[in-house]
């Protein structure tokens, strides 16, 4: 635990890439492998399962430490993460007892679940004497649940790969597919002995950046596969020994989406497909806020099976006949995935190759994506047909070329302090429009600003809160941003009766005061 | 201790501070007044255009440093009484900075006693906090939250002279932003000066040399600006406010490490903000136990409590039986959680 706690508070003090990497590869050389595999997943960010409610571990912290709910409250407040607050709290005296990180995780904090909840207070309190400080930070966020150590998976799998002499990215491959920590898995994992994705394992996804020059820049508009950019989720589809579906995320699907697993055991063995996974609407796609209902629930019932259908648009196929594809070029694995979707005996109205989208030239393509939104997609994909799929992350042949935003003017009405690097910070706001004469708030938003202009929003918030609300402060309404989103449906979340998807803030409108803000009227326009 | 209900505050807030009404003086007023008795010598607390100044006199130096040359400022040993219209004047140390005092007046058998800033924590660039007994306590309150507690500050000189031999080893100096007056030179004390040299910036420079003439030993410095363009200051450690880590000055260093070292740094948070490499949790304020040690020292039974977040602190009070409530003066830091505030308020 020690060494795990020394690791994760020295990624933590430094903010530079090249120390991250050097103390992670350090661990990674000489760390027993029960330990590492343990660290290894939890610095690509997964997560113990509740070992304790969070109520009960704030209870055992009040108690630990002496002091009322009202005064823990405030030190969470200014604090702003509950491991941190409830670490800073505890007496001093607490001295390390030596045990491993997988002894502590396995035999401590796992045994903590099946305890009732003032075993479990007494429990906590025995566990945080065997931790100094520092240590006890470390301890309290495996048992509030994520680290969030500003270390990418990326980053973790480098220092591992320093450390292996193995490559990132057949570490990357190795991980996917629900990896579980243990001595074997770790001694698999670090093989020198070459290996390729199987059984439910997927391929590292490929991934497409942001365009950000004309297309022209790109070429001829004939080396290019146009494709719609679809806002649902990008998910792998694999039918080898059975079928699984992994979204980019690396979390598995199997569960929540039956109709399309059933649908992919009709594929061949030896398929893996890339695509995104969306709701039919008719021949079309729904919404993204139909996609959340069926992400919304773990296992969905034969209801909402029946009026929220997935469908899987495949726009790639990485594994052919139980071969891999990725090196072949990108227009002969479209060809063998359309011939492979078409085929008769496949019939598979649930996995369909997506659309192609035809342009001759780039001003035509330009006319495509202006299209793109009355298909409910973003925008369009430009993909090199010479590209490979790959494994590592090369940049270049696949460009995401998305529609402008929307964007309205609105009005800062409501201001929480964040968490993380913002702990102590009003940095998530409330956005509102007019109507009938009032403001009304439509969005969330806490991403857009720069950390200078945040502090100067801060310093606003605190001048000119009007009431407090717990954490959440009403602020005079005298700030206008200008407010970007993706879409915007019905809703009753907000009291505006309408909700967006990703708004964050584009700019701060300095030159306009809260009069000159949009209306409801406007965002309604864009419902279309 | 004396009913006082009849009669009005001995020391109350008005537009220009706190205000003694027997005596006729102000105490660290914020807007022009004919008397006024310093604390200490931070902008928040001595403002210019007053017509007279008492001060501590070990504080006389950087108060006549920070004052236009015809301010009118006069020295006041620790302990020695003054009396000013009826009203016993005397000053005691604060424990804050060099010639930080605490203010206890006493009218009529009424002791009250107006803290300024001040800590429990051992300085060697200044005289201990002295426990006052007082019927009322005028305290600050900066970090009145109990998730503010300092480390030793033996433990903070040696996680400073770590931080400093791994950046020597790696052949770059290592910059600590701090405080340019009292912080920087309470480092200066804390720290081993034979890793390697020791470099100033010019505010930091200017108030150390204040703090030699004034008496107090310090391992040798160099000024940053007395020394050529392409001076080497590899293995260095470089004192600086913490606003000039990230500005123009600092980029003749490059990509030496930079921390800050403040009560704020305790929170991950606070740290993260300011993007330096490491936080030093070295505060010149007195931490959440220092604060209810020492108001429990003065016996008060009321507490007035000032600048901070002191909402939380008054509650406990409360619980304690204490009469406790909030001042609102306009001493630095809005708001307890301001990292900015204490970080970039001395210039």
């Amino acid at each position: 635990m020690k060494r795990f706690a020394a690791l994760y508070l020295a990624l933590d003090a430094s903010n530079r890439s090249s120390r991250k990497l050097a103390a992670l590869a350090d661990y990674f050389a000489d760390a027993e492998p029960a330990d590492a595999a343990w660290a290894l997943w939890l610095l690509c960010g997964e997560r113990l399962r509740h070992p304790v409610p969070t109520r009960v571990l704030k209870l055992a912290a009040m108690r630990v430490s002496g002091i009322d709910e009202v005064l823990f409250a405030d030190c969470y407040e200014a604090v702003g993460d509950l491991a941190e607050t409830i670490a800073l709290l505890l007496p001093d005296g607490g001295a390390d007892d030596g045990l491993s990180l997988a002894a502590w995780i396995e035999q401590r904090i796992q045994a903590l679940r099946g305890l009732d909840p003032d075993a479990q207070v007494q429990a906590l309190a025995a566990l945080w004497r065997c931790v100094d400080r520092g240590d006890a930070f470390v301890l309290n966020k495996l048992l509030t649940g994520g680290l969030r150590v500003g270390v990418s998976r990326g980053l973790a799998l480098r220092g591992l790969a320093q450390a292996t002499g193995l490559a990132a990215e057949v570490l990357a491959a190795r991980l996917a597919g629900g990896w579980r920590p243990g001595v074997e898995a770790w001694q698999t994992l670090v093989s020198p002995a070459p290996s390729r994705p199987t059984g439910a394992q997927p391929y590292p996804f490929r991934l497409a950046h942001p365009l950000e020059q004309p297309p022209e820049a790109l070429g001829a508009a004939g080396d290019w596969l146009l494709d719609w950019k679809w806002d649902g989720i990008r998910g792998q589809l694999l039918r080898r020994e059975s079928a699984h579906l992994w979204s980019r995320g690396d979390e598995s699907l199997d569960a929540g989406f039956p109709d399309l697993i059933d649908a992919a055991l009709a594929l061949p063995p030896g398929t893996v497909l890339d695509g995104e996974v969306l709701v039919a609407d008719g021949d079309g796609v729904a919404p993204f806020s139909a996609l959340q209902r069926r992400l919304g629930r773990k296992t969905p019932g034969k209801a909402l099976l029946a009026s929220h259908p997935a469908i899987f648009l495949a726009f790639d196929l990485l594994e052919h006949g139980g071969d891999d594809w990725r090196e072949r070029p990108l227009w002969q694995r479209r060809e063998a995935l359309e011939a492979l979707l078409a085929a008769p005996d496949g019939g598979l109205a649930r996995i369909r190759p997506t659309p192609t989208v035809s342009a001759a030239d780039w001003d035509a393509a330009v006319d495509q994506r202006q299209a793109a939104r009355q298909l409910r997609a973003e925008g369009l994909m430009l993909k090199r047909r010479e590209s490979v799929y790959g494994s590592g992350r090369p940049r270049g042949d696949w460009w995401k070329w998305k529609l402008d935003p929307y964007t309205v003017d609105a009005v800062l009405v409501y201001a929480q302090a964040g968490h993380g690097r913002r702990a102590g910070l009003f940095s998530d706001y409330t956005f509102a429009v007019w109507h009938d004469g009032q403001l009304l708030p439509f969005a969330k938003a806490y991403s857009g600003l720069t950390d200078a202009e945040m502090r100067e929003v801060d310093r606003f918030v605190r001048r000119n809160t009007l009431e407090t609300f717990g954490p959440v402060r009403s602020v005079r309404p005298e700030l206008v941003f200008e407010v970007g989103f993706e879409g915007i449906v019905e809703s009753n979340r907000h009291k505006a009766g309408l909700a967006v998807r990703f708004p964050r803030m584009l700019r701060w409108r300095q030159d306009k005061s809260a009069a000159d803000a949009d209306t409801l009227d406007a965002l309604r326009c864009l419902l279309g | 201790m004396n009913a006082r209900t009849h009669t009005p505050p001995l020391i109350r807030l008005d537009a220009q501070g706190l205000y003694c009404t027997a005596g006729d003086f102000w105490i660290d007023p914020w807007r022009p007044v004919p008397r006024a008795v310093v604390t200490h010598a931070h902008a928040d607390h001595l403002r210019q255009g007053h017509g007279q100044y008492t001060v501590a006199r070990p504080g006389l130096g950087l108060a006549r440093a920070r004052l236009p040359d015809d301010a009118s400022v006069t020295g006041l040993d620790y302990g020695e009484a003054l009396q000013i219209n009826g009203v016993r004047v005397s000053l005691h140390p604060a424990g804050h900075v060099l010639g930080s005092a605490q203010v206890r007046v006493e009218h009529r058998g009424e002791v009250w006693v107006v803290s300024g800033d001040y800590k429990l924590a051992a300085d060697a660039t200044c005289a201990p906090f002295e426990p006052l007994r007082c019927h009322t306590f005028i305290s600050e309150c900066t970090f009145g939250l109990p998730v503010y507690r300092w480390p030793e500050p033996s433990v903070i000189g040696a996680r400073i002279n770590t931080l400093w031999r791994e950046a020597a080893a790696e052949g770059v100096p290592l910059l600590v932003g701090a405080y340019a007056l009292g912080k920087a030179q309470r480092i200066l004390s804390l720290i081993d000066p034979t890793i390697g040299p020791i470099g100033l910036h010019g505010a930091v420079d200017a108030l150390t040399t204040v703090y030699r003439e004034s008496g107090v030993t310090l391992p040798a410095t160099l000024p940053v600006a007395g020394q050529a363009r392409g001076h080497d200051w590899a293995g260095a450690l470089i004192i600086a406010p913490p606003s000039a880590l990230n500005g123009t000055w600092a980029r003749r260093f490059g990509a030496a490490p930079r921390v800050v070292a403040s009560g704020w740094m305790t929170v991950r948070g606070a740290r993260r903000r300011r993007g330096v490499d490491a936080g030093v949790v070295l505060s010149d304020h007195a931490d959440w136990d220092g604060l209810l040690t020492a108001i429990d020292a003065t016996g008060a039974q009321q507490v007035l409590l000032t600048h901070g977040h002191t909402a939380p602190l008054v509650r406990v009070l409360q619980q304690r039986g204490i009469d406790a409530g909030t001042l609102r003066t306009e001493f630095a830091g809005e708001d307890g959680s301001d990292a900015e505030a204490e970080a970039d308020a001395s210039p």
